[in-house]
Order: structure tokens, then C-alpha cells, then sequence
């Protein structure tokens, strides 16, 4: 049985957003690791302070990449859904806490700076910046070898402890630092900071070689815990391994040049993640989890797939004139005309009128009286006429 | 037979109470979500048409504390999607093709919501005033929309419909009928309504404490009559909806509304209790008004009210006490809120002032309480008065439940962080609160909240010197 059209474009929409997340979020969480290895307060200080400035922005978005993740996989392939979120527990609860760490010290950190809260805040930060994405790799590690059960009768340690799934999990660790030293290069040269750029070229190429080198071992693993993926990896999905490959030298060779392109640098690493988060995709397929749970056994009706298309295209139309004008306004500057906080509050404090004070007569008793009942009266025919006629039913 | 379901009925708890508890907290910030820029906005609105300094600057700094609360909704929401499949795989993977489709929707306004938050923002030094008040409309759309969708989901639940099942699995789906379920118009209305009054209620407590400190000055008065007008006006409005909906609970779920009301048999002259506790089939502590369940029901004393005994015992809601209570609760603290604000029209309406005696500005400081308090006893009422089903009359909670052992471990560790994210909500606001009362004005322009622009981009003034080699100066 192949799986309908329906359930490989909702599919591919899936694989898409993963790809978004695992950049933004992979740039977000590896921050919170170079922040970790910073080192001590003062030294480590303008890196921190970098990381702040040009990575924290982009947090928002991580949530709605992964929330979409969530809700595209429960509503399209609710049996996978369940299925992982049974036997992966641990993994998964393990990096939900990361998220709320992460969350709790941007809640904070923004608005407490002047409170020496930053070294708590700092401390929740990178340690969510580790526990996320290694637990999330262990979780795709476990799917990848087919290790989920489709109807799991509780917690399976073993499929997310196997060599595989634990590699997987260092590799998403080694692969966020990569991602995000990458990203941080060129931040800090339009900043106007040659040591900071050249602190995070280091960094880039140092992460990048041991990317490589776990996404070595993790392939060679793949080949005797997950023989359907490895043949796929190795036949119809190498040209994106290739492409990743080839991308992630690309960028090793862009810094050792210092090429340090801001666009350029930014497209090319993000090919690298893509390409090999699509091929994963394209190597699972027409399993949801291999060999066990086909595309086309465990994809929601029609209906649920096409509304799930809808909603995305609605997304897009919706939400991308939103940030087209964030946008312009993060690089427009202040209008002059406009008061600052302060002026406002000369201004307030200049004024006594109190709002009670308003010399405005109020309309005779009568009036009052009038419009008063009127009004109630039309508000409870109103809510009567909407409700009543269903509810009698 | 009865010793079984019992036992399997027990496994949940856990999980039932770690659901509850998110969702608990969460809902508090969803309603500022919903509901804080209508406010914010009809400050503004009021500030851009009078050339008002102090409504602007109390939009202004609203708008600061929207950006946190919305920030911590952002991550307390997150969890709740993790815990829809953590915790109730059963549910997730029978029904969610079809409850998956009102989060969907939700997803696009929450999207839009936090876009336009940012926006609104950055937005405050960079837009000319009318084309920012109109920037913030679609954190208001999107608000109401989201919120809809979501208790769509919710009211799914209680009045399942859009589906074709066919040997447990669904074959067939319509997503409208889904969404609008019947009891869709019903929750939804009456959550909006409830947003509007715990946002607006709690930030008017905040201005009404400092009232009665003695800060009487245009900013305190303002800070306090808009967002208690905006509350007021919902409170009417919520006691009449809340009668309507519980004359549809007792037609659309009579057990439910048996459990409310003490209803153990069906029948008529069914009288009203206040308060009271169940035990063994007896109500202690309470007061009854012959009658009065069958006239609000039925307009008339004959009315025929359905009780629990309609149906076998393991298909009724447990803990009535509970669910009872939670009833009156809401009901009490609902007309509390309505005699506040009809006090307070009277006043308006007669004499164009603001109560300022502190037998009106204490219930004022805590309205804001009252409604959290009616808001979550409402939703225990739904919530638990929908038990055992967690699909009405299709699916029971037990068959939903993880199998997956650690819930009690996790319930702990979400109980822990909510407390520390309640630190959070509650206590950045107040800081920044302390920060502006202090007065040193550099310092609030400087100040950088989630989503905003951060205080190098705040103006020329205070911009850190983009290319200098201090970066990192502070
Ligand atoms: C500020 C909050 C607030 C106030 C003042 C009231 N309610 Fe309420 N009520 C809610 C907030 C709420 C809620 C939290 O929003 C609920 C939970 C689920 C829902 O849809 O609304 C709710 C549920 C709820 C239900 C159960 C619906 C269900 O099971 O699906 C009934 C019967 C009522 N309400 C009735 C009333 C009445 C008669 C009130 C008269 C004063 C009242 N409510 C005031
Ligand atoms: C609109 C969104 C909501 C959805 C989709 C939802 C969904 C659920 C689900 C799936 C459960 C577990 C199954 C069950 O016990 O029946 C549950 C239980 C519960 N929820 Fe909700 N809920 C929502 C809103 C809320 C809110 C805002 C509260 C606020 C207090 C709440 C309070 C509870 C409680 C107390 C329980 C446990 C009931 C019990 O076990 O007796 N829910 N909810
Ligand atoms: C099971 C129930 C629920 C789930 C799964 C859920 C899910 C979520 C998620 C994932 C977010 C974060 C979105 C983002 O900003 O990226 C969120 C935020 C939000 N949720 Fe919920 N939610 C639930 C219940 C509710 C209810 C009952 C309401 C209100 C009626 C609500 C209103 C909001 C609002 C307004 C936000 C935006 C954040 C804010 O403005 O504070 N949610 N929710």
C-alpha cells in the first residue's frame, strides 16, 4: 500500500519545519553552550555579550518551529505520535525541561539585568543548551533504528540507550555549537569586533570537525542498527548526504580563507543541516518508523491532511507581512517626533486633572434612567436570542 | 467487577493532576494573552485622542509587561503540548487527527500574536501614534481567535462530533463540524468574557492598592477606570452567559449538572443548594431553596431535572463536593464582581467620579483575585465534571492515560518550575514597577523586555557605539 499524496506533502511539510528548528533552535541552543564555555565572568564576558545580542532574538521563533513539529505530527501521524511519546518518556520529558529552563532564564534575563540575576539566569541557560538537544537527538536516534514499538505497552529504555541513539544525541550537541559559532561569525563583524570573529572562527572550525567526525561514527553505526536507512542513505538519499557534506567543508574552507561573507557563511551551513535533515527524511521513507509502522498505515483521513495544508499556507500568508514589518522597524530608527518614556512622564506628572475631576455635566436623571433600562433589556434579549434556540434543541 | 474499574481508574491521578496544574497555570497568562492588549490599547487610545501623557505612558509601560507574561505563556504553553502526548497517548493517538485540527488553527494566531507583540514594541518610537495603536489590532484579533480555537478543542471533548470511527480508527473527518462542536458557542464566550475580567480586574487591583496608599494622581485614576471599565462591562454580561450555559450543561450533559447542583435523583421541584458536603448521599452545611434548581432550569417549579442515578456509578463524576463547590464559588465570586462594578457605574452614572472610599478600593485591590478564583473553579467544574470520560461518552480517562511509568516523578518537578515561573510572572513586573516609581528615566528607556528591542537599538542616546572595541561596556 503507498502512502497518498496527501500524507507525503503533509510529510514533507513536516521535514521542512524540522529543518527550520533544528537551525534556529540548534543556533539558539548552541549559544547557551559557547556561553557555558565562556569561562569565567570577566573573561568571558564579550563573547556572552554577543551571544546575547545577535542569538536571543531569534528564541521566540524555536518555539513555534517546535510547537508546529508537535502539532503537524499528533494531527497527521497521531499513531507515531503516541507511540514516542509513550516509549521515549524519559528523553522527551528530560528535554521539555530544558525548554522551560531556557524559557524561564529569557523571561528573566531581559527584564532583570540590573538584579545579579544573570548568573543564575546564565547557569539555567547553558544547562538547558545541553540537556535539549541531546535527549531530542536520542529521540530521533531511537525512530531512526526502529526501535519504537507501534503500540509500546510503556517506557523502552533500550531504544533510546542503544549506541546509536546515544551518538545521535551528541552528535545534535556538537551540531548546535557548529551552527551557532558559525552564525556568530559574521555577527561579530558587522559588530565591528575582528577578536570576536576570530573567537568564533575557532570555535566554527573546531565544532565543525567534531560534527564530522560523530556524524561519521553515528553513519556507521546506522549501518548494521538500521540497515533500511543505511541502504536508502547510501543509494537514493546520497546526493543531500553528499550535498551536506560537501556544504559543511564548504564552510570549514569560507573560515580558514576568512571569506567571511555574512550571507554566504549563514546559506551554506544552513544547507549543511537541511540537506542531512532531509535525507533522513527521504532515507525513513515510506516508514514512519522503520520497518514496523508504514506512511500510509499511520497517516490521519484525507480531511486532517488537507486541513493541515490549509493551516500552513494560512501561516505563511498571515504571518510573513508580520515579519516583513518587524523587520523594517528593527532597522528603522527611533522617529524624533515621538516623546520618550521621560518626556511622557514630565508630561503625566505635569498634569493634576484627576480623572474624577472632569468637569463634564453628566445628562439628566430621566435620560440615564432610560438609556440604562434599554440597554439591559437589549443585552438580554441579545444573549437569549443567540443561545436559546440551540439549547431548547 | 466495580473493585476493577477502580483500580484502573486510580492510575490516572497523576497524570490528572499534573494536567490539571499546567493547564491551571497556564490559563492565568493565556488571559492576559487574550486579553492585556484591548486594554493596553484603549489606553493608548485614549492618550493619542486627548494628548494624554499619562494614558501613554501607562500603555507604554503595559506594554513591557504583556511582552513578559506573553514570554512565560509562550514556554507554559509549550509544556502543555508536550503533556497532550506525554500523558495521554491514548487520547493523542485515537483523536489526534481530529482534536489536532483546532490546535492547529491555534498555532496560526499565536504565530501572529507573537509577531505583532514584537511589533507593537518596537514599534512605540518608530510609527506615528495612530499607525502603532493600529499595529496592535491584530494582537487583540489574534487573541480572541486563538483563544477560540483552543477551548474549541476543549469543547470538543465535552461534545465530540466530525468523526467517523470504523474498528477504532477514524476514517472519515470533518473539520468544521469539529470545531464548531456543540459546545463551542458556549465555552467560548463565556472563556473570552472571563479573560476580559482577570485581566482586567487584576491590573485594576494593582492601581487600586496604590489608591488607597494615597497615590491620587491622574496616572493611579487612569490605571485604575480603564482596565476596571473594560471588566465591569464584561461582568454583567458573564452572569447572564454563565445562566445560559448552565441551562445548556443541564440539557447537553445532565450528569454533570447533577453533580453540580446535588441532584442524586431525577425529579421535579429540584431545590438549589448553597454550599453544602456531600456525604454519604447527605448534604451537611448547606442551604436549600426549595424548587429553585427546577425554575432556573425550566422557568417553573415542574421542571424535570436529570440526576446522577440516571446513570451506573462508574459513569459518574467523582469528588460532586469538589465539583459542587467550584460551582458556587464561581457563581459567588461572579456576582461579587457584578455588585463592584454596578457600584461603581451607579457612581459613574450619577457623578462622574471614581469611588475612592476604601470600603469600594479594598474588594477593587482584590477583584483581580476573585476572578482567577471564579475562572479556575469554573474550569474545574468542566474539567472534572467531565470524569471519567475524557472524551464525553467515548472515551474514558483510563483507557487515555500513559502506560509509561515516571508521571508521579514529573508531576513534582512541574509542580517545582510552575512555582518558579509564578516567581517569575509576578516578579519581574514588580521590579520593573519598582524601577519606574524610582524615577531615574535613563533606566526605564534602557530597559529591554522578551520580544522588544534591546536598549542598544533604543535611540541614539543611549545606543551602545556599534563599532567600539567595549562592546560589552555593562
Ligand atoms: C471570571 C470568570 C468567571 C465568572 C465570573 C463566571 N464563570 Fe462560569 N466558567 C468560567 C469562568 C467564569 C470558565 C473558567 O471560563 C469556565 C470553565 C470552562 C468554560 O468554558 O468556562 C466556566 C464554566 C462554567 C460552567 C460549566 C461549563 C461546562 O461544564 O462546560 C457553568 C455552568 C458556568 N460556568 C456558569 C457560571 C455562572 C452561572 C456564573 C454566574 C455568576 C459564572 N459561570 C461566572
Ligand atoms: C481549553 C483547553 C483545555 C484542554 C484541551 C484540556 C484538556 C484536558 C485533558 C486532556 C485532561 C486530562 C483528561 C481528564 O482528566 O479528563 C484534562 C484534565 C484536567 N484539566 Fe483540562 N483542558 C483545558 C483547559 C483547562 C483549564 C484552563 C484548567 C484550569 C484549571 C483545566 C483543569 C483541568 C483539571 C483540574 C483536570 C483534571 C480533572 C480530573 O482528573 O478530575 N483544564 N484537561
Ligand atoms: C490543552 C490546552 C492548551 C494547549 C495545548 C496550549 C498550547 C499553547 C502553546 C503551544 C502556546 C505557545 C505558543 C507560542 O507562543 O509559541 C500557547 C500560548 C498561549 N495559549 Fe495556550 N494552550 C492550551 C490552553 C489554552 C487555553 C485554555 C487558552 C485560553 C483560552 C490558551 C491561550 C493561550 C494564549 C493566549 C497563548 C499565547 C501566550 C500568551 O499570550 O500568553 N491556551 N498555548
Amino acid at each position: 500500500m503507498s502512502p497518498s499524496p496527501e500524507a507525503i506533502a503533509v510529510g514533507v511539510i513536516l521535514f521542512v519545519v524540522i529543518a527550520a528548528y533544528a537551525l534556529f533552535g540548534g543556533a539558539d541552543f548552541g549559544g547557551g553552550i559557547w556561553d557555558l564555555l565562556a569561562g569565567s565572568v570577566e573573561h568571558g564576558a564579550k563573547p556572552r555579550w554577543l551571544i546575547d545580542e545577535a542569538i536571543t532574538p531569534v528564541w521566540e521563533a524555536n518555539h513555534v518551529w517546535l510547537i508546529f513539529v508537535l502539532v503537524l505530527l499528533w494531527t497527521a501521524f497521531p499513531t507515531a505520535f503516541a507511540a514516542i511519546m509513550t516509549a521515549l518518556f524519559v528523553p522527551l520529558s528530560l528535554s521539555l525541561l530544558g525548554i522551560v529552563l531556557r524559557g524561564v532564564g529569557f523571561a528573566f534575563r531581559h527584564t532583570a539585568q540590573r538584579l545579579r540575576m544573570e548568573q543564575l539566569t546564565g547557569a539555567l541557560f547553558a544547562a538547558s543548551s545541553l540537556i535539549t538537544p541531546f535527549f531530542m537527538g536520542t529521540v530521533v536516534g531511537a525512530v531512526v533504528t526502529g526501535q519504537v514499538p507501534v503500540h509500546p505497552a510503556g517506557n523502552v529504555l533500550a531504544a533510546w540507550t542503544s549506541p546509536t541513539a546515544i551518538l545521535t544525541g551528541f552528535l545534535f550537541v556538537a551540531a548546535c555549537a557548529y551552527v551557532s559559532a558559525v552564525f556568530l561569525v559574521p555577527e561579530a563583524l558587522q559588530r565591528g569586533h575582528q577578536d570576536l570573529t576570530h573567537y568564533f572562527a575557532v570555535r566554527a572550525t573546531a565544532a565543525g570537525l567534531v560534527t564530522g567526525a560523530l556524524a561519521g561514527g553515528t553513519f556507521a553505526e546506522l549501518s548494521t542498527s538500521a540497515p533500511h536507512v543505511f541502504t536508502r542513505l547510501t543509494g537514493i538519499a546520497l546526493p543531500l548526504v553528499a550535498v551536506s557534506i560537501a556544504a559543511g567543508i564548504a564552510v570549514l574552507c569560507m573560515i580558514w580563507l576568512r571569506w567571511y561573507h555574512p550571507l554566504g557563511l549563514r546559506v551554506v551551513a544552513a544547507i549543511a543541516v537541511a540537506a542531512v535533515v532531509w535525507g533522513w527524511g527521504l532515507a525513513q521513507y515510506p516508514y514512519l518508523f522503520p520497518t514496523s509502522l508504514l506512511l500510509a498505515a499511520g497517516s490521519a483521513p484525507t480531511a486532517s491532511l488537507v486541513t493541515e495544508f490549509v493551516v500552513t499556507g494560512l501561516a505563511i500568508l498571515l504571518v510573513a507581512p508580520g515579519f516583513v514589518l518587524l523587520y523594517l522597524l528593527q532597522q528603522r530608527r527611533v522617529l524624533t517626533a515621538a516623546e520618550t518614556d521621560a518626556d511622557l512622564r514630565m508630561a503625566a506628572d505635569l498634569e493634576p486633572a484627576g480623572v474624577g475631576q472632569v468637569a463634564v455635566a453628566p445628562p439628566p436623571f430621566g435620560a440615564r434612567m432610560t438609556t440604562a433600562l434599554v440597554l439591559t433589556m437589549l443585552a438580554i434579549r441579545a444573549i437569549r436570542d443567540l443561545f436559546s434556540a440551540r439549547g431548547r434543541r | 467487577m466495580g473493585a476493577m474499574v477502580h483500580v484502573l481508574a486510580a492510575s490516572p491521578v497523576p497524570a490528572r493532576s499534573q494536567m490539571g496544574s499546567s493547564l491551571g497555570f497556564h490559563i492565568i497568562l493565556a488571559c492576559f494573552g487574550v486579553a492585556f492588549a484591548a486594554v493596553t490599547m484603549t489606553a493608548e487610545w485614549i492618550g493619542i485622542k486627548r494628548g494624554d501623557a499619562a494614558a501613554l505612558l501607562l500603555a507604554r509601560r503595559w506594554s513591557k509587561v504583556m511582552a513578559v507574561l506573553v514570554a512565560v505563556g509562550a514556554v507554559s504553553g509549550t509544556v502543555l503540548s508536550y503533556e497532550m502526548g506525554l500523558l495521554w497517548p491514548g487520547l493523542m493517538g485515537r483523536f489526534g487527527a481530529v482534536i489536532g485540527l483546532p490546535f492547529s488553527v491555534e498555532g496560526i494566531f499565536f504565530f501572529l500574536e507573537a509577531i505583532f507583540v514584537g511589533v507593537y514594541l518596537y514599534g512605540w518610537q518608530r510609527l506615528p501614534p495612530w499607525v502603532h495603536w493600529w499595529s496592535g489590532m491584530p494582537i487583540v484579533v489574534a487573541g480572541i481567535l486563538g483563544a477560540i480555537s483552543v477551548v474549541a478543542a476543549n469543547s470538543w471533548m465535552n461534545s465530540p462530533a466530525g468523526y467517523t470511527l470504523s474498528h477504532g480508527k477514524i476514517t472519515q473527518v470533518n473539520p468544521v463540524a469539529v470545531y464548531f462542536n456543540t459546545s463551542t458557542p458556549y465555552e467560548t464566550t463565556h472563556m473570552l468574557l472571563a479573560a476580559y475580567m482577570v485581566t482586567g480586574f487584576l491590573v485594576a487591583g494593582v492601581y487600586a492598592a496604590g489608591l488607597l496608599r494615597g497615590r491620587r494622581d491622574r496616572y493611579h485614576r487612569l490605571g485604575f477606570a480603564i482596565p476596571f471599565t473594560i471588566a465591569g462591562i464584561a461582568a454583567p454580561l458573564q452572569v447572564m452567559m454563565g445562566d445560559v450555559v448552565a441551562r445548556f450543561i443541564s440539557q447537553n450533559q445532565p450528569v454533570k449538572f447533577a453533580a453540580m447542583e446535588y441532584i442524586p435523583r431525577t425529579r421535579r421541584d429540584a431545590p438549589e443548594w448553597l454550599g453544602g458536603i456531600l456525604i454519604h448521599g447527605h448534604v451537611y452545611f448547606g442551604a436549600a431553596i426549595p424548587a429553585f434548581d427546577s425554575m432556573l432550569v425550566g422557568f417553573s417549579p415542574r421542571t424535570r431535572v436529570i440526576g446522577w442515578d440516571s446513570v451506573p456509578a462508574d459513569q459518574r463524576p467523582p469528588l460532586p463536593t469538589l465539583i459542587h463547590l467550584s460551582f458556587d464559588l464561581m457563581v459567588g465570586m461572579g456576582l461579587f464582581l457584578f455588585a463592584l462594578a454596578a457600584w461603581q457605574g451607579w457612581w459613574w452614572w450619577f457623578h462622574r467620579r471614581l469611588l475612592v472610599t476604601p470600603w469600594f478600593l479594598v474588594p477593587a485591590a482584590l477583584g483581580g483575585v476573585a476572578a482567577v478564583t471564579a475562572m479556575e473553579a469554573g474550569w474545574v467544574v468542566t474539567e472534572v465534571g467531565r470524569q471519567p470520560w475524557i472524551v464525553y461518552h467515548v472515551l474514558l480517562v483510563s483507557n487515555a492515560v500513559t502506560p509509561a511509568g515516571g508521571v508521579s516523578v514529573t508531576l513534582w518537578v512541574v509542580l517545582v518550575l510552575y512555582g518558579v515561573l509564578t516567581v517569575v510572572s509576578i516578579g519581574v513586573p514588580m521590579i520593573m514597577s519598582r524601577r519606574w516609581r524610582r524615577g531615574v528615566a535613563a533606566e526605564e528607556q534602557a530597559e529591554q523586555v522578551p520580544y522588544g528591542p534591546s536598549p542598544a537599538d533604543a535611540g541614539p542616546a543611549q545606543g551602545v557605539p556599534r563599532a567600539s572595541a567595549g562592546g560589552p561596556a555593562a
